[in-house]
């Protein structure tokens, strides 16, 4: 099938604002936010909204407080400081997938579910992220790959309203990684969460995301609306056009050599 | 491509290994374990040989046959001097498990209050620490004086010695579990007992048991050391009487069995890590 692409972008450097057409209900809204450790402001007043079945990237070099905004939004940091307002369920999966490696797969998918049909919504998830044959094993038999899925089947069975996904495909080798962007992409199409996707890969975050943010300077310093449709051609110039700006805004020459 | 080095592959959990490699593992581990019993057999058997050409004074060392015959006879009846070897064994087993209950009970309980909170920390720390550097024996003549030459001072040894390494790893297991874990429990919003039961325990467990092996060693050693000092049944009881009757060979069925029941509990201890790590074969296994 030929992609159809209707490549509409928009930009803007101010802080605080979404995207040209703001979605009606908002999820998760942060209003000057501020984090600093011992001195060292990483993030500096910082606004993001995050609409219902939005799917966000989040793009930023290391050290620019992706995870420390995506920590503060997922409960875990107390000494932030400002508006974070959440509606609904937050879940979380994490970089290193994070399994508990003492409980079988299963296990880990039902871990702090307390509705009585728990085993059964986790065999459900563990069949859509299409790991049926390992329900019983444990996480350390796993690969990276499976790990992940499990992470992913163990944030869905939540039914979250934000899905957190911190740079969950980082450790994975270049083809996982692809099928697992197909994966994320059916079941936000099946379940809608709101997704603050972190990575650090432009390419990842062109491909799947309704928005790019790009956090620079402890806030928000550029962001771009994507309404193509997925899949997404790399080639099409306005993907390539978006491309080299956001590598621009990430201090990247795209020329080959570093500034 | 990775499959053929396994030498490159960074979890060994994630090997697939051949048939033919996993069961000539298993033969060889099998065939390990009998060529153990070579030593230990050619020992006892020398041990025979000396005594039976008079080399050793059966006085001194009783041979192996003796030991054996000895036990046979201790088993089967019901001396004046002795009861019967069964009872003795009984009664000590009884007092182990008593003080290992009590101790190791404790010293868990302690170790969670620890390792929970910086407070718990200060409050019960300092207290094991100076336990763990007490002389243990040398409490003996106090808990004489304290309670007497009853059960109670034996099993409270006991369950002294039995404390300290399984406080001291447990402690430090739980300090040890994976702080990453906790901040997953809490995003799973986990509640704090869900949050010990899930995630805590079962994290500090392959450290626990390992405290627990050392206590069992100690607590046995105690025990041996508080039946002799002042016992009117068990096993080192048998063995204060064999010594006035200059029975070497009762001592020596009586250390037989202290050895043996060691031997059991501690097969019973690596039967019960077998099965609460499993989840860890995987990375053990290769």
């Amino acid at each position: 099938m030929a992609p159809r692409l209707v490549g509409f972008v928009v930009g803007t450097t101010s802080p605080g604002q979404t995207g040209a057409d703001e979605p009606s209900t908002t999820v998760a809204r942060l209003h000057d936010v501020h984090r600093s450790f011992d001195e060292r402001s990483v993030l500096v007043s910082l606004d993001l909204e995050i609409g219902a079945g939005e799917f966000v990237a989040m793009l930023g070099r290391s050290g620019s407080g992706k995870s420390t905004l995506l920590r503060a939004l997922a409960g875990l940091d107390e000494r932030v400081q400002g508006e974070i307002d959440v509606t609904g369920t937050v879940a979380v999966a994490f970089q290193d997938a994070r399994l508990v490696p003492w409980k079988r797969v299963h296990a880990n998918v039902s871990l702090g579910l307390r509705r009585p049909d728990r085993d059964n919504v986790a065999r459900d998830a563990l069949e859509e992220v299409g790991l049926t044959d390992h329900l019983d094993a444990w996480p350390l038999t796993l690969s990276g790959g499976e790990a992940q899925r499990v992470s992913l089947a163990r944030a869905l069975v939540r039914d979250p309203a934000l899905l957190l996904l911190d740079e969950p495909f980082g450790a994975l080798d270049a083809l996982t990684r692809i099928a697992m962007h197909d994966l994320v992409l059916s079941l936000w199409d099946r379940h809608r969460p709101a997704v603050l996707f972190v990575t650090h890969d432009v390419d990842e975050a062109l491909s799947l995301a309704d928005r790019v943010v790009v956090l620079r300077g402890g806030r928000i310093g550029y962001q771009a609306r994507l309404d193509s449709e997925r899949p997404r051609e790399r080639e099409h110039p306005e993907l390539v056009e978006l491309r080299r700006r956001l590598l621009r805004e990430l201090d990247i020459d795209t020329k080959g050599a570093t500034t | 491509m990775s499959l053929t080095n396994p030498r490159t592959l960074p979890l060994p959990g994630r090997i697939h290994r051949n048939d033919a490699t996993t069961s000539g593992r298993g033969e060889r581990r099998r065939g390990a374990s009998w060529h153990r019993l070579i030593s230990p057999l050619v020992v006892l058997v020398v041990w025979q040989l000396a005594s039976t050409a008079g080399v050793i004074s059966a006085q001194k060392l009783p041979p192996p046959t003796k030991v054996w015959h000895t036990a046979v006879q201790l088993v089967t009846t019901n001396s004046a001097a002795y009861g019967t070897l069964q009872h003795a064994m009984l009664i000590s087993l009884e007092r182990i498990a008593m003080g290992f209950a009590l101790g190791g009970g404790v010293a868990v309980l302690l170790a969670v209050i620890a390792g929970l909170s910086r407070a718990g920390e200060n409050a019960v720390d300092p207290l094991m620490q100076m336990v763990r550097t007490l002389p243990l024996f040398g409490l003996i003549p106090v808990f004489i004086i304290w309670f007497g030459i009853g059960q109670f001072p034996k099993v409270l040894l006991i369950a002294l010695a039995a404390a300290i390494p399984l406080y001291l790893n447990t402690f430090s297991g739980i300090r040890g579990v994976d702080g990453r874990l906790g901040e997953l429990g809490r995003t799973l919003g986990l509640r704090r007992g869900e949050m010990l039961r899930h995630i805590i325990l079962p994290g500090a467990l392959p450290e626990a048991l390992v405290g627990l092996r050392q206590s069992l060693g100690l607590a046995w050693l105690s025990l041996v050391v508080a039946e002799q000092l002042n016992a009117n049944a068990g096993l080192g009881y048998i063995i204060n009487q064999a010594t006035q009757f200059l029975q070497n060979d009762v001592i020596f069925v009586a250390l037989l069995v202290y050895t043996i029941l060691g031997l059991l509990t501690d097969w019973l201890v690596r039967l019960l890590e077998r099965r609460a790590l499993a989840w860890r074969r995987g990375l053990l296994a290769s």
